[in-house]
C-alpha cells in the first residue's frame, strides 16, 4: 500500500496485519476485537484472515493484561486491545506492577513482548473516561515503553516496532484521529529503526511541542501564527513518550531558545513538567524563559458536550505562542 | 470428580480424604499414589519443615529477611505438585510453596539465595517453566491463566498448576483468571491452599460462600473441596485434575482444607489473633506425622529410617545455606540491570 495515503486507522491494521503476517506467534485479544473488529474497527479483518489467532476476551482489563502477561511466557506475542485508555486503571496493578517489572524480576528470565492498545484523548464528545488522557501515569511506570503516534506513517511505524519489541508498549491510539488524519505509509528505515522526536513543521521562532492529539492543535496553531501574526513556529512531535528522547527535544528547543507544551492530560505533574524540567537541566543558559505549558486543568474530564471549554485549543496554544514572543 | 466425592468419608459435605490420620486408607479401594511417589513426598514435606525451622532460625538471627513458612500445609503443596510432570508442566506459585519451587526444578541454593538477597543467583533457571513467587496477592492467577492459555493456543501438553491462597480468592484478579479460564477451557489446575487465615483474617471473613471450591460453579468448571493434610488425597484428585486438563476439558480448582499452624510470616504475632489452641489442636492433624505412619504400616519405611531422612534433609539445607552464601554478596549495580533489554526471545539477556 505504499505511496498511497490511508488513515490513521488504516495504517493501524496495516500495522496488525503485516506483524501477524511476519510473525506467527502474534495473537490479538481483548474486548470485541474478533468477529466486530473492535469499536473503532481497528481489527477488522484480522478475525477472519487469522483464524485461531485472534480472540474475543471476557469483558476484564485486568484479565486482558494478566492473561497476555501469561501468553509472552508461554510463548506468544499479545497485541492487547484495551477498548479506551481510561479503563486501563481497571488493569493498572497488572500493567505497573507486572507487566512492566516482570523482566526486572526475575533477572531477564522472562521478558514480556506485550503490547497493550488503547484510544484515548478527547474530541468526539465521549461518555466519562472515554477520553482520558493517562500518559503522564504511563510514563511513570519503568519497564514500560509508552508510543503515542499522530500521523499513519509512525501509526504504522511504532507499532510494528511495538510489537517486535521485546518489552512491553503502551501503545496510544488518538482517537479523533483516527479518521481525520491521512497520509502515506513508511517505507524502510522509519520501519525498521523509529526512535525519537520527530519535526512536524519547519520554523525557527519558537517551538510547540506535542504528541498524539496535540500534535495537531500545535500544527493548526503555527499555521495561525504564521498567517497572522507573522510568527514562525516549529512543531516538535514527541512521538516516544517513554524513553523520552531527551537529546533530539533539546536540540530542537535549543536552536528555538521559545518553547511551548501542550498536552490533553491535566496540569499537575502532567508530561509537560516533565518536559519543561528536562529543558531546565540541560539548557538553562539558552532558553529564553517563560517555558509555557498548555493543558486541560486540574479537574475531572467534563462531560462531552463541554469539553471544549476542557481541552487546549489552537487559541490557547496562539496566545501561548505570542507570549513567549512577547516576553523576548 | 464426581467419583471422588462418592467416596469421601463423612458424607456429601466433607472434603475428599483418604488416610485417617493414623495412617490408614479409610476405604481398601481407594487408590494410593505408586511407593516412590509417596517416598518422594514424604521427603519432599520433611525437607520443607526442615527449610521453615532454618529460615525461622536464620531470620531470628538477622541474617535472612521475611520467611513465610510451609508448616502444617505440606501435604497440600508437596502432594498436588506430586501430579504434575515439571519437564512439561508449568508452576506458578503464590509465596508459600516452596517444596513445589524445590521439586519443579528451583534448587535450594537457589530458593535461599533469593532470600538472602543474591538475586542473580537465586534466577530460574532457563529450563524451569516456573514463576518467581508473587508478592501482589492473586496477581500470578490472571498470568497462570495466560500461560495455559497459550498451551491451548499452540496445541501443547503442558498443564498450569497454579496456587493460591484462601484470602486471595478475594481479589479481582481470582475472578478474571478464573472467568477467563473457564471461558477459553485452558488447561489450567487451580490449587486454593484454604489455611483458614490471611494474615489475621479468617476465612469466613472472605466470603459466606459454604466451600471456595464453590465458587467454581459460577466459572462453569468444577471444584472439589479435599483435605489438604492428605497427601494421597490431594494427589489423586490433582492427578485426575490434570488428567482431564491435558485431555483439553479445561480447568479445575481445588480446595486444599489445611491450617497455618505458624506465624503468617518472621514477623507476625499470631497470639493477638487466634487462641494457642488452635494450633496446637491443628498439630494434632499433622501432615507429615500421618504420612510417616502410612509409610511405616505400609512397610516402606521404619521409623529408624524416617529419622534418618530427618537427618539428611537438615544436612541438604545446611549444604545449600553453604553454597547460597558462597554466592556474590549482592552489589549496587547489581539493581540497574533487567530494567528494559535486547533480546527477542524468552532467553537470558546480558
Ligand atoms: C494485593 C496485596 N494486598 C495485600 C498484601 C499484604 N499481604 C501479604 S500476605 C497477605 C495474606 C494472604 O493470605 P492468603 O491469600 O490466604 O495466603 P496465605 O498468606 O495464607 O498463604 C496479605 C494481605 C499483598 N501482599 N498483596
Amino acid at each position: 500500500m505504499a505511496g498511497t495515503d490511508v488513515t490513521l486507522l488504516q495504517a493501524i491494521r496495516e500495522a496488525l496485519a503485516d506483524g501477524m503476517e511476519d510473525d506467527d506467534r502474534v495473537v490479538v485479544l481483548g474486548q470485541d476485537v474478533g468477529r466486530l473488529g473492535g469499536v473503532f474497527r481497528a481489527t477488522e479483518g484480522l478475525y477472519e484472515r487469522f483464524p485461531g489467532r485472534v480472540f474475543d476476551t471476557p469483558l476484564a482489563e485486568g484479565g486482558i493484561v494478566g492473561a497476555s502477561v501469561g501468553l509472552a511466557v508461554g510463548g506468544l506475542v499479545p497485541v492487547a486491545e484495551i477498548q479506551f485508555l481510561g479503563f486501563l486503571h481497571q488493569a493498572f496493578h497488572q500493567v505497573s506492577q507486572q507487566l512492566a517489572r516482570y523482566r526486572y524480576r526475575t533477572r531477564g528470565r522472562f521478558h514480556l513482548p506485550v503490547t497493550i492498545r488503547a484510544p484515548y484523548g478527547g474530541g468526539l464528545r465521549m461518555p466519562e473516561f472515554h477520553p482520558d488522557s493517562l500518559e503522564a501515569q504511563l510514563a511513570n511506570i519503568p519497564g514500560l515503553r509508552v508510543f503515542a503516534p499522530a500521523f499513519p506513517d509512525d501509526a504504522y511505524a511504532l507499532l510494528r516496532a511495538a510489537i517486535q519489541d521485546p518489552d512491553p508498549v503502551l501503545f496510544l491510539e488518538p482517537q479523533r484521529l483516527y479518521r481525520s488524519v491521512c497520509g502515506p505509509l513508511p517505507v524502510g528505515a522509519a520501519v525498521d529503526q523509529p526512535a525519537g522526536v520527530r519535526l512536524r513543521r519547519e520554523g525557527e521562532d519558537l517551538l510547540l511541542v506535542g504528541w498524539g492529539p496535540t500534535v495537531h492543535t500545535c500544527l493548526a496553531a503555527a499555521g495561525e501564527l504564521a498567517e497572522r501574526h507573522d510568527v514562525a513556529a516549529g512543531v516538535l512531535d514527541l512521538r516516544i513518550l517513554s524513553p523520552l528522547d531527551r537529546e533530539g527535544l533539546c536540540e530542537e528547543a535549543a536552536v528555538r531558545r521559545r518553547v511551548v507544551v501542550v498536552h490533553e492530560g491535566v496540569r499537575t505533574a502532567g508530561l509537560g513538567a516533565e518536559i519543561v524540567a528536562t529543558l531546565q537541566e540541560s539548557l538553562s543558559d539558552v532558553l529564553s524563559p517563560p517555558i509555557v505549558r498548555v493543558t486541560a486543568p486540574d479537574m475531572p474530564y467534563p462531560p462531552g458536550r463541554l469539553e471544549d471549554a476542557f481541552l487546549p485549543s489552537v487559541t490557547d496554544v496562539v496566545e501561548a505562542a505570542l507570549k513567549v514572543v512577547q516576553a523576548s | 470428580m464426581s467419583d471422588l466425592d462418592r467416596r469421601t468419608t463423612g458424607g456429601e459435605d466433607e472434603p475428599v480424604r483418604f488416610l485417617t490420620q493414623d495412617g490408614q486408607l479409610i476405604r481398601p479401594d481407594l487408590p494410593r499414589p505408586p511407593d516412590d511417589v509417596v517416598r518422594e513426598g514424604l521427603r519432599l514435606m520433611l525437607l520443607s519443615r526442615a527449610l521453615d525451622e532454618k529460615c525461622t532460625i536464620l531470620h531470628r538471627q538477622g541474617r535472612l529477611g521475611l520467611y513465610a513458612p510451609v508448616h502444617g500445609q505440606e501435604a497440600a503443596v508437596v502432594g498436588s505438585h506430586l501430579a504434575i510432570d515439571p519437564a512439561v508442566d508449568w508452576l506458578v506459585p503464590a509465596s508459600r510453596e516452596q517444596p513445589a519451587m524445590l521439586r519443579h526444578g528451583w534448587t535450594l541454593d537457589r530458593l535461599l539465595a533469593s532470600l538472602l538477597g543474591r538475586i542473580d543467583a537465586a534466577r530460574i533457571p532457563d529450563d524451569v517453566r516456573m514463576l518467581p513467587r508473587q508478592q501482589a496477592i492473586a496477581a500470578q492467577l490472571p498470568h497462570a491463566a495466560g500461560i495455559a492459555w497459550a498451551t491451548s493456543i499452540q496445541g501443547g501438553r503442558a498443564v498450569t498448576l497454579a496456587y493460591c491462597g484462601d484470602g486471595a480468592t478475594s481479589e479481582g484478579d481470582f475472578h478474571e483468571a478464573c472467568n477467563l479460564a473457564g471461558v477459553m477451557e485452558v488447561p489450567l489446575v487451580l490449587v486454593v491452599i484454604n489455611n483458614q487465615y490471611a494474615i489475621s483474617t479468617p476465612v469466613s471473613r472472605q466470603t459466606r460462600a459454604r466451600r471456595l471450591s464453590d465458587r467454581a460453579l459460577g466459572y462453569g468448571f468444577p471444584g472439589v473441596t479435599v483435605d489438604g493434610n492428605d497427601l494421597f488425597a490431594m494427589y489423586e484428585v490433582t492427578r485426575q485434575a490434570v488428567v482431564r486438563a491435558r485431555d483439553g476439558q479445561g480447568p479445575t480448582l481445588i480446595e486444599a482444607m489445611t491450617y497455618r499452624v505458624g506465624f503468617h510470616n518472621t514477623s507476625d504475632n499470631p497470639s493477638l489473633y487466634r487462641h494457642p489452641s488452635e494450633p496446637a489442636e491443628a498439630e494434632e492433624r499433622d501432615p507429615i506425622t500421618r504420612l510417616v505412619a502410612y509409610a511405616v504400616w505400609a512397610g516402606l519405611l521404619d521409623a529408624a529410617a524416617v529419622d534418618a531422612q530427618r537427618a539428611e534433609v537438615r544436612a541438604e539445607v545446611e549444604a545449600a545455606l553453604d553454597q547460597a552464601l558462597s554466592y556474590d554478596a549482592p552489589r549496587p549495580e547489581q539493581i540497574f540491570r533487567h530494567i528494559t533489554g535486547g533480546a527477542r526471545d524468552n532467553q537470558p539477556d546480558g
